[in-house]
């Protein structure tokens, strides 16, 4: 029997060690060839001019600043948004869970391109309202996160008995509120911390809407900047992916330790 | 405020008690607890299904708001736009189907190994980052490597003597999207497949060996047929994802709107030709029948797969 199965588990194995080469030389080449392109100097020395620019170039740092509270504010107003409603909808509304569902998935099928043309004319109003700030971009980035948040914490409510819990405070003579944010919040702290972990990193990555609203985001002055100065952009493209990673990385190993293939991280499948 | 709150918010409800003396405070009573919806109804409608239903009329709008189909003919009547809609869907279909067969093989060795290993977590964690925060970075990691002064194209160049590449400017065209789509649909398709791959019981490629089955054979009969649902999902799902990418194509081709992104692009910063000022409205809404398209099938299979995954 051993002398039947050995050659074929070691076919097996040169299958799968060749299948990991190749991708991963095609996944990891273009990376490599950010650090070697972004770390050229003159007449073939190496140079970390490109990542000192970093921190000079203040439309850079301005940008970086403004993503960061784009991150903030995205996260807070999804939490505020989605968790009450959700939870809600699990306590109370139990037949309303389908349409909320719905709403939230929505944005899969309509792409950022397409919502961009019709955000444009509304976002006419916000900044008449608002003034012409980059934070209102805050609103769109909302519904952009929504697929993946949702999801999260209605992973999160559904890994719960989130009823007999509440039960269990309301009679104790709880209120609504203190359910809220002392029953159902700590209960999901798990689901929470993904879902804001993904819209931050989605914020960070976001393109579309911002350029075509003319907001200078990160990406968008990533962009910009790589007309003039592609070994810098580069750069900076490089420590945003691996800024991502790091945090992605930590997500996966801090997260609580789901069934095989259901970590947090699987939320992120865009339409999955 | 009863009589404006509780007719409104109850649809969908048991049907009213009869109309008694508390009639009204009882509706009020049942109706109470869908006003916790309300912020986050209101706040879709009016950042998500509003900005739709501007797209969706306005595709069968003129300028003045008047009804017209000016802006759907110029879309459909061929032309431009029509070629854009037509690299569109081919460049998508391309990179879905090859993303879903690379993606697919990097998943199952990847499957093959631990779950809780360090090559499985940083793996997962990679993928995220590529197939969703991609966009403008990895055009400049393209960039970085095919284009003019690209790693690769100097090391062509120099030190084989060869211009293979034809000095990357390939790269900025609709090859190089293809590369450049393909590169994060990958990812995308380990992430989406992965679970699928996971929920095949070991039992199954036990009982097919035990009944003789060589490891094509257990591919053949039973691993394959049942994960030909999700695969072919999946191959929807990265179309999807192709189909509605932006910012690497912004970032990458440097000449003219060859697919619809751009085209839509072109149509909000550009001066409008007289009578066709919702022409991107019109291209909008294309897309979004489209993917609405990609999406129904994507349904259907997904009931199938659920029937035996879990």
């Amino acid at each position: 029997m051993a002398a039947v199965t050995a050659p074929v588990g070691t076919a097996r194995r040169l299958v799968r060690w060749t299948v990991l080469a190749v991708t991963g030389v095609y996944l990891l080449l273009p990376l490599l060839a950010m650090l070697e392109f972004s770390t050229r100097g003159t007449g073939g020395a190496r140079s970390l001019e490109a990542w000192r620019d970093i921190g000079e170039s203040s439309d850079l740092l301005d940008a970086i600043w403004v993503s960061f509270q784009l991150a903030v504010l995205t996260v807070l107003g999804m939490l505020v948004l989605l968790v009450p409603t959700v939870a809600w909808v699990h306590l109370r509304l139990p037949r309303l869970r389908r349409v909320v569902e719905f709403l939230c998935l929505l944005p899969l099928t309509i792409p950022a391109i397409v919502l961009v043309v019709g955000l444009a004319p509304i976002y006419a109003w916000v900044s008449y309202l608002l003034g012409n700030s980059p934070l209102t971009l805050t609103f769109a980035f909302i519904v952009l996160v929504l697929p993946f948040a949702y999801r999260a914490i209605d992973a999160g409510l559904s890994a719960i008995d989130v009823v007999t819990l509440a039960e269990a405070a309301r009679s104790l003579g709880s209120s609504w509120w203190g359910v809220l944010l002392r029953i159902v919040v700590p209960n999901i702290r798990g689901a929470i911390i993904s879902a804001s972990v993904i819209s931050v990193a989605l914020v960070l990555g976001e393109f579309t809407i911002s350029s075509l609203l003319n907001y200078d985001t990160l990406q968008v002055v990533i962009y910009l900047l790589g007309k003039r100065n592609a070994e810098l952009s580069v750069a900076v493209s490089l420590a945003a992916l691996v800024f991502a990673f790091a945090l992605l990385f930590v997500l996966a190993n801090v997260g609580p330790r789901r069934t095989r293939g259901s970590g947090p991280v699987e939320v992120k499948g865009p339409l999955a | 405020m009863t009589d404006v709150v509780a007719p409104t918010s109850v649809p969908g409800s048991e049907p009213a008690p009869p109309a008694t003396g508390t009639g009204g405070a009882q509706r009020l009573l049942r109706a109470a607890p869908y006003l916790g919806v309300l912020p986050f109804l209101g706040y879709v409608t009016l950042f998500l299904l509003w900005p739709t239903y501007i797209v969706i009329t306005g595709a069968f709008q003129d300028e003045n708001g008047a009804p017209t189909a000016s802006n759907l003919t110029a879309v459909l009547g061929g032309g431009e736009y029509l070629d854009a809609f037509v690299r569109s869907i081919l460049l998508s279909l391309a990179t879905a189907v090859a993303g879903a067969v690379l993606g697919a093989l990097l998943a199952w060795a990847v499957a093959e190994g631990s779950p809780d290993g360090l090559l499985h977590r940083a793996v997962i964690a990679g993928c995220g980052v590529l197939a969703q925060f991609g966009g403008v970075m990895l055009a400049f990691a393209f960039l970085a490597t095919f284009g003019f002064t690209g790693v690769l194209t100097l090391f062509l160049a120099d030190i084989l003597g060869v211009d293979l590449l034809g000095g990357g400017s390939w790269l900025y065209g609709l090859a190089g999207l293809v590369v450049a789509y393909t590169y994060f649909q990958i990812p995308l398709m380990l992430i989406v497949f992965l679970p699928a791959l996971n929920g095949l019981r070991p039992q199954w490629r036990e009982a097919s060996e035990n009944l003789g089955g060589t490891g094509w054979d257990y591919w053949r009969h039973v691993g394959g047929p049942l994960l030909l649902p999700s695969f072919t999902g999946a191959t929807l799902l990265l179309f999807a994802n192709a189909f509605s990418a932006y910012a690497t194509a912004a970032a990458l081709v440097s000449q003219g709107s060859p697919i619809v992104p751009l085209q839509i692009r072109t149509a909000l910063t550009s001066e409008v030709i007289l009578g066709q000022a919702n022409v991107g409205k019109a291209l909008a809404l294309g897309m979004i029948v489209v993917i609405a398209v990609v999406m129904t099938a994507y349904a259907l299979l997904q009931r199938r797969t659920s029937r035996w995954l879990r």
